[in-house]
């Protein structure tokens, strides 16, 4: 390959490269937390609607007189937790996703210096920031309102595991969903399936308490990522069995999404 | 200097020198966009052979990419994002990115850069687009209808900025369907249409070629009426004098310096005075009109 041209050496002179994979996850992944952070219904997602969901699962029990075996605060913030990491991972991010395919952002940053690969670290990147910041805005009030988790040396490994694995397994079905469908239909369906996820998924409420669908709601996501925080916070033990199934909905998620993604 | 790409949409093929400009032309639906795509690795070429800067774009795209910038036809940006927040991302993509101050000023993007992208105009999104494609200091630069919904101003900025580019070594290739855009920047023009090339050529190549241009004189006194005859005897044959009125004459037939000369000579002789003296420069407009029988409308 050679070059014979004169090539002038003003401002705009050749000098192409990509920068460092790191730079430009670092790059990405700010970029995405920015945005998420800017986003005001995402954030009333991410924050408001778990905190709704903890004091209002406090007051009710206080009011309706429900049987925990511990203190409501103890029994609830668990879940509440989990509902925050599938507000992130899944709808945010698949709602994120669709409409960057909507305005062409996944075709522009692809005929940027960035791999796919780089771009999805960038997402996990992202959305982990977002979730530390969820888990400290809870987890706060969750303290003023008394709240004492069982901080054991396997209860807290587990409860990181199951943040991490539940986020895996959410984002992979976030993905799907947002490959697979139109903006304003991802858009929808993300926001249907947190509802009735939150409502009747075993997130905030141990599957025990839904009678007889209680064995396949722990199957769920849902009901494996709740479960998964409440055995490492709640009883201080490592959750084994929901963080197989987390990882086998990561799996699931993960094959559908490489088989269906449609990047435009 | 081969340093070029073949590029195939119908049994198209064409290449590109290094350090040029490179209009595609052709109307809507020419396969303009679809040309570029496959050049920039989206696209799987069904048959043919595509080479774009000695490389596969599709097989070797992680190699190319950071060497070449794209601007799309629209989008590509987040909704929420800022105009210059957008702009510094993608550099932060490169290893030696233009300063985004400078780009942004050039632009004239300044005034809107805290602006969310999707309040931005037409046109704002357009040199946005550009400014991306350009920051990352590329060897090429592919760019879809930089000015299509620009106003006068912007288009000028964008122009002067594609000719900088030129000038500092960078190769363009641009679609078009402005036929003024194609005439003012490119060193090489190729129109397409239905995805087949039907032209290709230096701008005054095109406008040359195959037929003649015209020129109009108009005098201030009425001509004699044995004008047309002497200056067609004079002019000779290759050329048509057709009166206009009694003020102005056709001349059609090659618009070259040995017409002019002759023309001007036989004012002298006859003793009229020129009051204008206009080339009818054949425009791509109608080379593309003559070839096709349709007018390049949007």
């Amino acid at each position: 390959m050679s070059s014979t041209t004169s090539g002038g050496r003003g401002t705009f002179a050749p000098a192409p490269g990509a920068a460092p994979l790191v730079r430009m996850v670092r790059a990405q992944a700010r970029m995405e937390t920015r945005l998420l952070l800017r986003n005001g219904e995402q954030l009333l997602l991410a924050v408001v609607v778990p905190l709704v969901v903890l004091v209002g699962g406090i007051t009710a029990a206080r009011h309706l007189d429900l049987s925990f075996s511990h203190s409501p605060v103890d029994t609830l913030t668990p879940g509440v937790l989990a509902l925050a990491v599938m507000s992130t991972a899944f709808t945010s991010l698949a709602i994120a996703t669709g409409f960057e395919r909507r305005y062409g952002v996944l075709k522009r940053l692809g005929a940027s210096p960035l791999p796919r690969s780089g771009l999805l670290a960038g997402k996990v990147g992202a959305l982990l920031v977002v979730e530390v910041l969820q888990v400290v805005v809870i987890g706060a009030a969750a303290l003023l309102l008394g709240w004492s988790p069982a901080l054991t040396a396997a209860g807290v490994p587990g409860a990181l595991a199951t943040g991490v694995l539940g986020t895996a397994a959410f984002a992979s079905l976030g993905l799907f969903l947002a490959g697979a469908l139109r903006a304003e239909a991802t858009l929808a369906a993300a926001n249907l399936v947190y509802l009735l996820l939150m409502a009747g998924g075993a997130v905030v409420f141990p599957s025990g308490s839904y009678g007889r669908a209680g064995p396949v709601l722990s199957a769920l996501p849902s009901g494996a990522l709740g479960a998964g925080m409440r055995t490492a916070l709640l009883g201080g033990g490592f959750p084994l069995v929901p963080l197989l199934v987390l990882a086998g909905w990561t799996v699931v998620g993960t094959l559908l999404t490489a088989r269906t993604f449609k990047w435009e | 200097m081969r340093y070029g790409e073949t590029v195939a949409v119908d049994g198209l093929s064409l290449e590109v020198a290094r350090g040029s400009i490179t209009a595609v032309l052709g109307p809507n639906g020419a396969g303009k966009t679809t040309t570029l795509e496959t050049c920039e690795g989206y696209r799987t070429p069904h048959q043919g052979r595509v080479r774009v800067l000695g490389l596969d774009p599709e097989a070797r795209r992680r190699e190319l990419l950071p060497r070449i910038g794209v601007m799309l036809q629209s989008g590509g940006a987040w909704s929420g994002v800022r105009a210059v927040e957008m702009l510094r991302h993608i550099a932060a993509l490169h290893a030696h990115p233009l300063d985004v101050d400078m780009l942004v000023d050039r632009l004239g993007l300044a005034s809107c850069g805290r602006t969310p992208y999707r309040r931005l105009s037409g046109g704002q999104q357009q040199r946005l687009s550009l400014a991306m494609a350009v920051v990352g200091r590329p060897e090429l630069v592919f760019v879809d209808e930089p000015t299509a919904g620009m106003d006068p101003q912007a288009r000028r900025t964008t122009w002067e900025l594609l000719e900088e580019l030129r000038h500092d070594g960078v190769t363009t290739v641009l679609t078009t369907h402005y036929m003024d855009e194609a005439e003012r920047l490119a060193d090489h023009v190729h129109v397409i249409d239905r995805g087949r090339l039907i032209a290709s050529g230096t701008p005054f190549e095109l406008t040359r070629a195959s037929g003649s241009s015209t020129i109009r004189l108009v005098v201030t006194e009425p001509f004699p009426a044995s004008a047309p005859a002497s200056l067609q005897a004079a002019l000779g044959e290759g050329t048509v004098v057709q009166p206009v009125n009694e003020h102005s004459l056709l001349i059609t037939g090659p618009a070259d310096a040995g017409t002019l000369a002759t023309v001007s000579a036989w004012c002298d002789r006859e003793g009229v005075l020129p009051e204008s003296l206009t080339l009818g420069q054949r425009t791509l407009e109608d080379v593309f009109l003559q070839i096709t029988g349709r007018e390049l409308v949007r």
